[in-house]
This record gives C-alpha cells, sequence and structure tokens, in this order.
C-alpha cells in the first residue's frame, strides 16, 4: 500500500472521487428534474407532449451513454459552440454532467411512471370530480403517491448513476477511472493493490446507499 | 422444499468451485512458462507479442493485421529466436494492461512504446532500448508555438493518466491541459481547434502527422523535452530471454533489418533511420 503513502497520490485519488461525487450529485438532481418533468408529459393529455416524452425515453435509455457523452464534447461544445466554462475542467465537468442528466432521466421518468401506475385509478378520479385542474391533480394527488412508491428503484438509478459518471473520463475529466489509469501508469509494480482500492471504494460508498434508499422506501412507503 | 434448497446448495457450491478452478488453473498455466522463458517458448513454434492498435507507424490495428514501427521490431525479435512471422500471434494491449499481461503470461513479450523506466523494472524486465523518443509538440502548421516554454496560456491535449500529461501538469503548470482517452480524439480537436496542441512522444507525434487525412495541417514542432527509451517488455526472471532480445537487435542493427524497420513504417515520413545504440542496451539485471 505505499502508493498511496505518498501524499501527491493520494491527492489524485480524492481528486477522482470528489469529481464522481460531484457528477453523482450535480447529474442526480439534474436527471431527477428532468425526469419528472418527463413522467409529467408522458401522462400528460396533450399528444405533442406525450410525444415528445416518449421519444426522449426511446432515444437516449437507448444509446450507449459513451455516445451520449462523447456528442456533448464533440458535438455541442466542438460543433455547436455551447460552452459552460473558460476552464477545461469545469467545462466538461458541466458537459458531462449534461450527459448524464439527459440519459439518467429517461431511466428517472420510467421509473415514476410505473409509481404512477400504483396510484389507485380512484384517486384521480376523486380529484377530478373536485374540480382540481390536471397540474393540481399531478402536483398535489399523484406524484407525491407515486414517489414514495418507487424510492428503492430511484436508488438504483443513482447507484447505476454514480458508476457511471466514470464514463465522464472519456473526454478528460480527472475522475476515478482516470486517476487510477494515471497511478497505474506511474506505478506498474502496484497494479492490482491498486485497483483493489478503487473498487473497494466504490463498493464501501454504494453498499450503504443501497441499504439506506431500502430503508428509506420502507419507511415512506403509502400503507395501503 | 428440502431438495430445492440441497439443489440450490450445490449449485452454488458448483459455481464457486468452478470459479476457483478457472483461478487456478491460469496460474499452473503462467508459473508454467515463466520457468522455460521466451527462448523455450519459442522453440514451441509460438509466440505471443502484445502491441498498440491505435498508434499509426508504430502499432496500428487494421483488420486483424497490425502494421508499424513495433511490430516489425517484434517480427525482427521472432525471427532471432528462430520464427517465422506465422508462429507470432499478435495481441492489442493498452498502456494499463502491460505488465498485468506479462506477468500472468497472456503475452510473452510487449513491444508496445514502453517507455523503460525505474518502477517498471520492478516487475517487468526489459530488452532494448529498441529507439529512444522525446516528447514533443503536434501542433497545426500555422501555429506560432516553437517549444514547452510558449505553451503558456494554450490548451495541450493529451491523453489521460499518461506521463507527457503528468509532465505537463507538473513542469508546464501555466499550459492548460486537455485529457481524453486515446490520442486520435485529442488530434480531432486539434484539427476542429479546440486545442492549440497535442503533447506526447515524437514518434507516436510523426504517425499522426503522417496521416492521409491530416496531409500537410500538422507539424511536429520538433524540440523534444524528455528521453524515453523504448524497451522490450518480458517477464521479470527471464533473463536469458532478455540478453537474446539484445543481441537480436545488436545483430539486426548490423545487418541493417532494423533500418528497414524504419524505413517500412516511419521512415516513409521522411525521418532519417535512428541509429541503434548497442552501448544503451539493459543489463538484463
Amino acid at each position: 500500500m505505499d502508493v498511496f503513502s505518498d501524499p501527491l497520490n493520494r491527492e489524485v485519488y480524492l481528486t477522482g472521487f470528489l469529481w464522481i461525487l460531484k457528477l453523482t450529485l450535480a447529474g442526480g438532481v439534474g436527471a431527477l428534474l428532468l425526469g419528472v418533468l418527463l413522467a409529467a408529459m408522458r401522462v400528460s393529455p396533450v399528444p405533442v407532449l406525450r410525444a415528445f416524452g416518449t421519444a426522449w425515453v426511446n432515444i437516449f435509455r437507448n444509446t450507449p451513454l459513451t455516445l451520449i457523452i462523447f456528442f456533448c464534447y464533440f458535438g455541442l461544445f466542438s460543433t455547436l459552440g455551447v460552452a459552460f466554462s473558460d476552464d477545461i475542467d469545469l467545462n466538461n465537468f458541466w458537459l458531462g454532467v449534461t450527459g448524464l442528466a439527459v440519459y439518467t432521466a429517461a431511466f428517472v421518468c420510467e421509473a415514476i411512471r410505473s409509481g404512477i401506475n400504483t396510484v389507485p385509478a380512484g384517486q384521480a378520479e376523486a380529484a377530478r370530480a373536485i374540480g382540481m385542474t390536471f397540474r393540481q391533480t399531478l402536483t398535489m394527488i399523484i406524484l407525491p403517491q407515486a414517489g414514495r412508491a418507487v424510492i428503492a428503484p430511484l436508488g438504483s438509478i443513482i447507484i447505476a448513476l454514480c458508476k457511471n459518471a466514470t464514463i465522464v473520463g472519456t473526454i478528460g475529466l480527472m475522475e476515478s477511472s482516470n486517476a487510477m489509469k494515471q497511478l497505474i501508469n506511474e506505478n506498474g509494480d502496484a497494479v492490482v493493490p491498486i485497483f483493489l482500492v478503487f473498487a473497494g471504494t466504490f463498493a464501501i460508498v454504494l453498499i450503504p446507499t443501497g441499504y439506506a434508499f431500502g430503508w428509506l422506501a420502507n419507511r415512506l412507503a403509502v400503507k395501503r | 422444499m428440502r431438495i430445492t434448497r440441497l439443489a440450490a446448495a450445490l449449485g452454488a457450491l458448483t459455481m464457486a468451485f468452478g470459479v476457483a478452478a478457472c483461478g487456478g488453473d491460469d496460474d499452473s498455466g503462467s508459473s508454467g512458462s515463466g520457468a522455460t522463458g521466451i527462448v523455450k517458448k519459442a522453440e514451441s513454434g509460438k509466440l505471443v507479442i502484445g502491441v498498440k492498435a491505435d498508434q499509426p507507424g508504430l502499432g496500428l490495428q487494421t483488420g486483424s493485421t497490425y502494421t508499424g514501427f513495433d511490430v516489425e521490431i517484434g517480427k525482427i525479435i521472432a525471427k532471432g529466436l528462430g520464427l517465422a512471422d506465422s508462429g507470432i500471434e499478435w495481441k492489442t494491449t493498452v498502456s494499463a494492461n502491460r505488465e498485468p499481461y506479462i506477468q500472468q503470461g497472456q503475452v510473452d513479450l510487449v513491444v508496445a512504446t514502453y517507455t523503460i523506466n525505474d518502477e517498471r523494472k520492478k516487475v517487468v524486465n526489459f530488452g532494448g532500448p529498441y529507439f529512444v523518443a522525446g516528447q514533443d509538440l503536434l501542433v497545426p502548421t500555422a501555429s506560432t508555438i516553437t517549444g514547452p516554454e510558449s505553451l503558456a496560456g494554450k490548451k495541450v491535449c493529451s491523453v489521460s493518466g499518461s506521463t507527457p500529461a503528468k509532465r505537463i501538469q507538473t513542469d508546464y503548470k501555466d499550459a492548460k491541459l486537455q485529457q481524453f482517452d486515446s490520442y486520435s480524439k485529442c488530434v480531432t480537436a486539434l484539427a476542429g481547434g479546440q486545442v492549440d496542441a497535442v503533447t506526447t512522444d515524437d514518434i507516436i507525434l510523426a504517425g499522426y502527422a503522417a496521416q492521409e487525412q491530416y496531409a500537410g495541417k500538422f507539424k511536429v514542432v520538433g524540440k523534444p523535452f524528455s528521453e524515453e527509451p523504448y524497451g522490450i517488455g518480458l517477464k521479470k526472471d527471464d533473463t536469458a530471454g532478455c540478453n537474446k532480445i539484445n543481441d537480436i537487435l545488436k545483430a539486426a542493427a548490423a545487418d541493417g533489418s532494423y533500418k528497414k524497420a524504419w524505413d517500412d513504417t516511419l521512415g516513409k515520413s521522411g525521418k532519417a533511420a535512428p541509429e541503434l545504440d548497442a552501448t544503451k542496451l539493459t543489463n538484463c539485471s
């Protein structure tokens, strides 16, 4: 383990996982907002919105994430000139967040939509009967119940998102997988320990996350 | 119910042992070939050589064939060990898996822009160097960049986690570093103007500059600012094989096959063949 006793190497390791954390948080918030919006579109009475939601889910759920991230750099930034920052790392970070959010939102949308299906039809009918609009029905009656039903699947999506964040490394952010590559390149004699530390870190962070979401799901479930 | 549980337990056990058995096989296989060394391995008529697959001029895979200077060097070594070209099995290696491949016996030799350094010497043995490269810059033909000193504020691209990228970070802090997972992406970004320069070993850059689709667009600055001796990696304990490789290299330099290997590949860019410096060959310890 003398690789990690060198403070420079420790810094590479820490910044790597700090980027992963930031990507997961920013990407997760973006995906959640976008996903709820898409789910609302997919159950809305307006055909154009429904079609838009369906198209989004089908396109992004079935495109490899590597391609989406790659497109964010070479399509959005290189060709279309969409730049978030002058700083190379920050720019790549936000391009990565965009890609992750767009991709993960498709999964969030489908999870929420399956949650909406668990809400008895009588709830929506009752809301309609007392004169609530579509928006009121959705935000005050349906989504609160649907959201509580899909905590566990959302947890799985967050875990997948966290691991997917390493793909942003393809456009140059020094996140964990690039940090690992750099350490392996400089320390050819300690490939296996380095690998185990990086894989272990993911396990140590993600296993409790999984249990936490399971516990939350139990606590918040709508008792019917 | 009890039978189902028993069956499940047995199934799980079989799978566990199956996996364990696989691991065991690998171990015995690698220690077996480790004891014999590459000279013995070559007598069996087959040699596995690891090369890069994405570096034009050095190791480039098109379909199932590999071409480049590293590949030609691999052929020279194999020939010196008494092997026909048909006895060579080429295997793609990337920078990160070169040491594990050698240690586990997945490849017998690695000829893949493999810089000799002390950390790597701890786990593998090196024959050569068969070439001494240096870190350099690839810039658009009209660029004003004349060397690493004029990089301040410029965007420089290299492969993430690589030695050239690290050198820019530590020695040339004024430059802004963009990293990708392959040099081809860097070159695409250079062609698109998102970065001002691409940096890595001069010999690799020369290969990209000579590619048809970029002909006349880029130039290599030609002021190397590091020394990267390329070696041929093999198992740590194979001293005899390493000595043999150095003998073969010396012979190849004397009989002109080394120069021919260069002329057939990187020499096409017009660069004169380097001299193989026999005094600098490793001592194989």
